[in-house]
């Protein structure tokens, strides 16, 4: 039986090991001169031929020092103990590729993170990393000399979210001249900005920055919008990706209707808008949703619609004069090609009802961001009067509460970044149309970026008062006579060290950002991956915030975490540069770590048929054994583990490799076997 | 003397259970008894571990070793065999990876011969222990003394060829008598050294007729309290099936009977660690996300060690637990 056989069997490989200092990071800890030479002595008759520290193996320097011992030593493995994999193997893979050698024989050994990151004891420290640099020995001996996998890209994008992450990221594309999907599911493209009424901290009109871009996309020849659109499935992997379109029925015929506007007009039904109104406004049950809306072709809201509901009124259609209303329209599915997807899904507000001590849904004046933004806007439901939900009366006070489902353990731990700046913004907005006296409840004020400090300071001279503390009720009960008819914040003003109730006619919860509520099953279904709080997680946080772990699978704006329009069009472009420089390939290589099926011995099962989170595995009736597709396995080993018949193996991932290395770190490779 | 090539069949730690399938080859032991002189088989005939001693080196051909090795007798025998035999076979279960007796290796010796000695089900009044040595009026005997683990043949001597099963299917034992005839005359070679054979290369699965589908767990049942359905696939259907981690060989005999293959094949080719191997494969089958709901499947198998481990524990990367494997250091 193979596991009793011969485990150690003579290493004929000449390897070097080189351990590397990363200044004090891991000398600190580590006696890696002292782990050098041990290796060089100790595992001399596992074919090391030469052990090295030194101060910063990343440098040229270091680099080089490999290339040369690779050249002048003929060494046929290296093992590099440094920092984590993510950060330098394809640093020392390339150094060993400029030196002849295949990039595939090089093991890097975590000796910061894993070690002296983690530990204190030096001694033991070091003989940690001696450990594990004789199970990488061990590993590297079992090395293989592999191929990047080389596919060519299709040239077509598709961008998934029509908010201004998204559209910036299909303007930069189809600019460079390539085609792009940009699939969106309301009616218009557009997502929140196109609810706001200024911006901060510049106050720009938000719809006339925002619709000369969103008329570009619809007029774009690169570029095919499709909104009321779904993406439902993903199959494929980074440059051929196979996506599945679910076109909702609008029931207008978009190739007829002139967007003249005449169907709404004449709609006998009015429906509470709660999505772009924020339910502060009425729309028809064929509508679109605000007059700028890109594209300009209605949709009928089937439930809602009379006709549907009664069998009976059509006045959209009698009165339609091009005949565009086709009540039979199905839904259509398309099935597209495309090399590279960007998910720009955005964010859902807060619900601040969850919030039951500040009283939103039963206060009726309690409002949250978004409905402000409405009633703010010249456009929106009171044609930008600051007014009461009785919609007339205008506040003569107003209390702003920051961090509202924000930085609280209760709801969300994160900062959602944007809420200081909007409740600055809305309390400066109050300030010049009402005249109210305004309050601020902040927790800190966090007014980084550019000019972002300086709209905060003129809005404190503009006599808005701020009160450092976190809210704890709004309420509507008065304990005092100048409290009838008022609600009242109560707040622990931790500047004054005392509790304060303060009366005011308006409450404006400046509300948190979260993920969409479906953000786990759209990540799921783009094969990506969520944080705890449910944003999705990005490649490297720093180094690589718009990639993610699915190659050619990109993200940008509030999907990733909240964050303001300025950053939000940066990461649609940066996307967008990701995406063309993908495109410009022609084609990629990719990774050659990957899962295989051994036909012979896989009897079927069909254990592994459903874990792939790549849909990389399929079953073959006719043979009855499972395969996996080279192009769309990532090498993540879920596969690999859960085969009972161990019929699925690793490249790079052996068995033989992860026993040796586990013999290599109990040291039972040495001449004296170290036991316990 | 005759001169017909000499064959051995010995049993260490093991039920006899392997003997019998050896015999139920019916009248192919005819063709056997033709082609082969036995010297050396306890069960079947008288003979004395010292005329195996007396021996040259390497004059059996075959011996079929089944049982694992528990006492210094079975070690001795081992070894002993080991020099005396050409092809040495680890026949049956226990001598390949341990079997029932393997699941030893989860006590000491003290617990496993208080177990024995002191349950329920013994009737011993004076609370007796066998003792190793004895002192007689006409001298010291002994009886063999128990090694701190059971281990399996090849942990002990060098073997040549792998049978596996509990016990090996009798089909597969008619076919290995046959090969070895026919290299005897010249006809066939001998696979390579550390070969299984007598055995097929893939899983039970394969051999199963069982139809079969994605798989998605929501409960572990077992057999007798709920009603299968004849065509589909045992673990779909929650049952505990070891069928996709077991070597292939017995033609699916118990899933094609209804009821769960319990892994006497042993590990799949290319299976490292048996037990391990289903405890990921089942656990990723589980249709689950919420950790409660989960621990209410799991308890649906509610002996892990006897589910996964029944045969390959002492075959298996831990041998043994920590209470076992300390006494043995000590």
């Amino acid at each position: 039986m193979t596991q009793h056989g011969e485990t150690n069997p003579k290493s004929e490989e000449r390897i070097g090991v080189y351990v590397c200092h990363c200044g004090t990071n891991i000398a600190g800890v580590v006696d890696v001169q002292g782990v050098a030479e041990w290796a060089a002595s100790q595992l001399e008759h596992r074919g090391v031929v030469i052990g090295r520290d030194y101060k910063f193996m990343c440098s040229s320097l270091g680099q080089e020092l490999i290339e040369k011992d690779i050249k002048e030593l003929g060494l046929t493995r290296v093992v590099v103990a440094a920092c984590s994999p993510h950060l330098h193997e394809a640093t020392f893979r390339t150094a060993c590729k400029n030196a002849g050698l295949n990039p595939y024989l090089c093991e890097l050994v975590s000796i910061r993170e894993q070690v002296s990151w983690v530990h204190t004891d030096k001694a033991m420290a070091t003989a940690k990393s001696k450990a594990m640099i004789s199970g990488g020995v061990e590993r590297v001996i079992r090395h293989a000399p592999l191929e990047p996998l080389r596919v060519p890209i299709h040239p077509d994008t598709m961008v998934v979210g029509g908010g201004i992450a998204g559209i910036q990221s299909a303007l930069e594309i189809a600019d460079a001249g390539y085609h792009v999907y940009l699939v969106e599911r309301e009616p218009s493209i557009g997502g929140h900005m196109a609810q706001f009424d200024k911006t901060f901290p510049t106050l720009d009109c938000s719809a006339c920055i925002l619709t000369p871009k969103m008329v570009q996309v619809g007029t774009h020849p690169n570029i095919t919008m499709l909104t009321w659109s779904e993406v439902e499935k993903v199959d494929g992997f980074v440059g051929n990706f196979t996506v599945t379109v679910r076109k909702k029925a609008r029931k207008i015929i978009e190739e007829l209707c002139t967007g003249c506007g005449i169907c709404q007009e004449k709609c006998p039904k009015k429906v509470i808008d709660d999505v772009y109104e924020a339910g502060l406004g009425y729309r028809k049950a064929v509508y679109t949703p605000f007059p700028q809306a890109v594209p300009k072709y209605p949709v009928m809201d089937v439930p809602n619609c009379t006709y549907f509901e009664k069998g009976t009124c059509k006045a959209c259609e009698k009165f339609c004069p091009t005949n565009a209303i086709d009540f039979k329209q199905q839904d259509e599915i398309l099935t597209l090609q495309v090399g590279a997807i960007v998910l720009a899904t955005g964010y859902d507000l807060f619900d601040a009802r969850r919030v039951t001590n500040y009283g939103y849904g039963r206060l009726p004046n309690v409002f949250t961001s978004l409905e402000f933004e409405r009633l703010s806007n010249a456009a929106g439901p009171t044609n930008g009067n600051i007014v009461l939900r009785d919609g007339k009366t205008t506040p003569k006070s107003v209390g702003i509460v920051h961090c509202v489902g924000s930085r609280d353990r209760n709801f969300n731990n994160y900062c959602s970044v944007i809420c200081c700046m909007q409740g600055l913004k809305f309390a400066h907005l109050v300030h010049e149309r009402t005249g109210a006296i305004v309050y601020n409840f902040y927790i800190d004020m966090r007014t980084a970026y550019k000019a972002y400090d300086e709209f905060y300071q003129r809005v404190l001279e503009e006599g808005t008062l701020f009160v450092r503390g976190k809210v704890a009720e709004i309420t509507d009960v008065a304990r005092r006579p100048d409290e009838d008819g008022h609600l009242i914040v109560q707040v622990e003003d931790t500047l004054a060290s005392k509790q304060r109730r303060i009366p005011v006619d308006m409450v404006i919860l400046s509300t948190g950002l979260q993920p969409r509520y479906d953000a786990k099953e759209t990540a799921k279904r783009f094969g990506l991956s969520c944080s705890a709080d449910g944003w999705f997680i990005e490649k490297h946080p720093k180094l690589d915030p718009i990639s993610t772990m699915t190659e050619g699978i990109y993200i940008a704006g509030c999907v990733q975490g909240p964050k303001d329009i300025p950053s939000s069009v940066a990461q649609g472009a940066a996307a967008a540069a990701r995406v063309l420089g993908k495109i410009q390939q022609r084609e990629i290589s990719i990774e050659p770590v990957r899962a295989s099926v051994n036909q012979d011995q896989c009897s079927g099962c069909r254990i592994c048929n459903n874990l792939c989170p790549y849909n990389a595995i399929s079953f073959v009736e006719d043979r009855a054994v499972s395969q996996v597709n080279a192009a769309l396995c990532q090498g993540c080993g879920t596969c690999v583990a859960a085969c009972p018949a161990g019929a699925i193996s690793g490249t790079a991932f052996s068995n033989a490799q992860i026993l040796a290395q586990i013999e290599g770190l109990m040291m039972l490779n040495l001449e004296e076997p170290v036991t316990a | 003397m005759s001169d017909k090539p000499k064959f051995a069949m010995y049993w260490a730690a093991s039920c006899g259970g392997c003997e019998i399938a050896v015999l139920n080859i019916n009248e192919k032991i005819l063709d056997f008894d033709a082609n082969f002189e036995v010297v050396f088989w306890p069960v079947a005939m008288d003979a004395k571990y010292k005329d195996v001693e007396a021996m040259e080196d390497g004059s059996i051909l075959l011996t079929l070793f089944n049982g694992g090795i528990r006492t210094d007798e079975n070690e001795h025998i081992a070894k002993l065999l080991r020099r005396k035999s050409k092809l040495l076979v680890a026949f049956g279960s226990c001598a390949n990876e341990g079997c029932v007796p393997g699941l030893a290796n989860f006590s000491s010796i003290k617990d496993m011969v208080d177990t024995a000695y002191s349950t329920v089900s013994t009737d011993n009044p004076g609370n007796i222990r066998p003792l190793t040595s004895y002192d007689m009026p006409e001298g010291t005997i002994h009886i063999p003394t128990l090694n701190p683990t059971l281990k399996t043949l090849d942990q002990v001597v060098d073997v040549d060829y792998y049978m596996p099963g509990c016990p090996p299917e009798s089909h597969q034992i008619a076919a290995v008598i046959d090969l070895v005839i026919q290299v005897l005359q010249g006809k066939a070679e001998l696979p390579p050294k550390g070969s299984v054979i007598g055995a097929g290369p893939s899983t039970v699965c394969d051999e199963c007729q069982r139809s079969r589908n994605v798989k998605t767990i929501t409960s572990f049942k077992r057999i007798m309290m709920t009603e299968i359905d004849p065509d589909l696939c045992l673990l779909e259907q929650g049952i505990p099936c070891n069928g996709p981690a077991t070597r292939s060989g017995c033609n699916a005999r118990c899933p094609t009977a209804g009821a769960q293959c319990i892994g006497c094949y042993g590990p799949a080719e290319g299976v490292v660690d048996y037990g391990a191997r289903l405890i990921s494969a089942f656990a990723s089958v589980i249709d689950a996300t919420d950790p409660n709901e989960i621990d209410r499947i799991l308890d649906g198998i509610p002996d892990p060690a006897g589910q996964f481990y029944r045969f390959n524990l002492a075959g298996s990367l831990l041998r043994s637990s920590k209470s076992a494997w300390e006494k043995e250091k000590a």
